[in-house]
């Protein structure tokens, strides 16, 4: 990593936590940044003269926090595994949304609201909030073994039939998914749709601690595959010949990227874009060299996806805009205008 | 000394290689010479663990290649590929630093940074060290390649060193500098295997040249003994005819031209007429 990157990295991290706080502050309800910062200081005991507002304190840590720090969870986790599962395909499109991953999970999950009472009682009391996340973990699992399987063409992965079999995924996961909301009750119907468009509406501190270790875990480990997936962009045969194991950091990449989607999928839906355009960003500010990419798509994917919040509390509240409405919306635009510089 | 002994390689019921057995010795070049489709890159494939032989040993310095470990292997034997499918925007000194990984956990030594300098120097690179590299030429990215391949083996004088048609993008002056250095580093104790099409630099160049036809070893030996019209004929059917260069002493082969009617290979020429007279009846119907 050159000295430019270690930089871009630092700035990105202060910015991260600045629009955190920021995002603390902003919503239907507004609190004032000093009662922030007094609340916050409270709460770790570094109160000085002033004593945080109650009623502030209560919103900011009983609905703000919970919901911020799962903004930066779901948006680290997204733009980090984005940019390892680009560096496993060898490919900057294969993103977990569009090679189904996404889908896969989301159609496990509904599976799981459609029929919990019918079919997983047992299950569900044992494991309680943890069902759904372990059935979209499951279901991210099986459309990615899936995806790689379809895809291999004299063992090695075929990018044109992955995004094919994406495609083709996605489109069976859109058509359950659509079946079930025919067979859904009122109430899970909503739940469905937050599942479809993407929602951080749902954070609360229990919900947080549930996908905590799923998410940290690869938060932690991804970034230690840096030089394996710059091997890897050498294609297979030249990075197993770097002395690269390469099942194994196929392995790996792929079941903590999977993890990571799986668990985000399971508290906030389909969030779509962060997970391609975060690293095509983090590669047009710094370079490509992996060590740099996901760690840096890790710290922008948090920020963009707190930003994105903000906008989805604020746009029209005391409306709240589904998540994957604002990213697509962003997304979009953006993301074209990649593929026109691109392509001149 | 790299040995393969009765290497055999089968797909799909078609068999590729059939047992070949061949030796490279510490401080030799061997060039891998035969038709398309003879198996020279399979069997490169075969050494470069790529592919896994239906039969047959290749053993690294008395020491089965299957037994190494990853790293350990890494550091003493690389491979110049054919094709290089790069959709990444890495610069040239990112992907040369690459060939050091098996030499550093984290990040590159001054060692490993020193390496790369003189691989870069020696191929030529340096100038666009910092330009990305899909930007090169087809010329100019072999050279980073080349650059990448020899840091991973630089400081290893025992090591084996694969080259799969390393000069057939390059223009004349680095098809003979590429060669060149493989053959001086080969004097230092690296062992070479070179697959190479231009039969002459393989003359020039190699201390051995090893033929294959039809996924056989056909020929095995110096220049000089294998290097004859009859053989040149037997393997690539072609003529030629060979004379010693006064300089190096090595055989210097001349092709005849090849003279293929074009009724043997376009049957719309079956009754070839004069051209005035085909232009003339063609515009008269017109």
């Amino acid at each position: 990593m050159v000295l430019k990157q270690r930089i871009i990295l630092v700035v990105l991290f202060i910015t991260m936590v600045i629009t955190a706080i920021i995002a603390l502050g902003l919503g239907a309800f507004n609190i004032p940044i000093n009662e922030v910062f007094n609340a916050l200081t409270d709460k770790i005991g570094f109160s000085q003269n002033a004593t945080a507002d109650e009623m502030y304190a209560d919103v900011l840590f009983a609905i703000r926090m919970p919901r911020v720090l799962l903004g930066m969870l779901v948006g680290a986790a997204l733009g980090i595994s984005g940019a390892a599962i680009q560096g496993i395909f060898r490919n900057p499109l294969s993103e977990p949304g569009l090679i189904g991953i996404s889908a896969g999970a989301s159609l496990f999950a509904v599976l799981i609201i459609a029929f919990e009472t019918l079919l997983f009682v047992g299950l569900s009391e044992l494991l309680g909030y943890y069902l759904l996340a372990f059935g979209a973990f499951v279901g991210a699992g099986l459309t990615a073994f899936v995806v790689y399987q379809l895809s291999k063409k004299d063992g090695r992965p075929n990018i044109t039939t992955m995004l094919l079999a994406g495609i083709a995924i996605n489109a069976l996961a859109g058509a359950l998914t659509g079946l079930m909301t025919y067979m859904a009750t009122e109430q899970q119907l909503r739940t469905i749709t937050f599942w479809m468009l993407g929602s951080l509406g749902g954070a609360t501190w229990e919900n947080l601690r549930a996908i905590f270790p799923f998410i940290l875990l690869p938060l932690i480990s991804l970034p230690f595959f840096g030089k394996a997936l710059n091997a890897f962009s050498l294609g297979e045969e030249q990075a197993a010949l770097l002395g690269i194991n390469t099942d194994y950091t196929k392995r790996w990449v792929v079941l903590f990227s999977t993890l990571a989607v799986g668990a985000s999928v399971a508290v906030s839906g389909i969030i779509g874009f962060i997970g391609l355009l975060v690293p095509h960003t983090v590669r047009l500010l710094g370079g490509v060299d992996y060590k740099y990419v996901l760690t840096g798509s890790m710290l922008l994917g948090a920020m963009i996806l707190t930003l994105a919040d903000v906008l989805s509390r604020t746009l029209v509240a005391p409306i709240e805009l589904p998540i994957g409405v604002i990213t697509a919306l962003l997304g979009t635009p953006v993301f074209l205008y990649i593929l026109i510089k691109e392509n001149k | 000394m790299l040995r393969i002994e009765e290497l055999s390689y089968e797909i799909k019921g078609h068999r590729v290689l059939k047992d070949v057995s061949l030796q490279v010795r510490k401080g030799e070049v061997v060039a891998l010479l035969g038709a398309n489709g003879a198996g020279k890159s399979t069997l490169m494939r075969l050494i470069s663990g790529e592919l896994k032989p239906s039969s047959g040993n290749i053993t690294l310095l008395d020491k089965r290649i299957d037994k190494y470990d990853n790293k350990r292997l890494a550091q003493g034997r690389a491979m110049l590929s054919q094709q290089h499918a790069i959709s990444m925007a890495y610069t040239v000194k990112e992907l040369v630093v690459m060939g050091r990984y098996p030499h550093f956990q984290s990040s590159p030594s001054l060692k490993d940074w020193k390496i790369v300098q003189e691989t870069m120097d020696i191929c030529g690179v340096t100038d666009f060290a910092d330009r990305i590299y899909l930007s090169l030429s087809g010329g100019e990215q072999q050279r980073v390649q080349l650059a990448r391949v020899l840091s991973q083996l630089w400081d290893n004088p025992d090591a084996l060193l694969l080259l799969d048609e390393p000069i057939s993008a390059l223009d004349l002056h680095y098809q003979q500098k590429v060669l060149s250095i493989a053959k001086n580093l080969s004097r230092q104790g690296f062992m070479v295997l070179v697959i190479l099409h231009d039969i002459n630099m393989a003359s020039l160049y190699a201390d051995r040249i090893i033929m294959l036809k039809n996924g056989r070893k056909w020929l095995d030996g110096t220049p000089n003994e294998v290097l004859n019209n009859k053989n040149i004929y037997t393997i690539f059917s072609v003529e030629s005819s060979i004379s010693l260069d006064n300089h190096s002493l090595k055989p210097h082969i001349f092709f005849k031209e090849m003279q293929i009617e074009p009724p043997f290979f376009n049957s719309s020429l079956q009754t070839p007429a004069p051209a005035e007279d085909s232009w003339s009846a063609n515009h008269t119907q017109i």
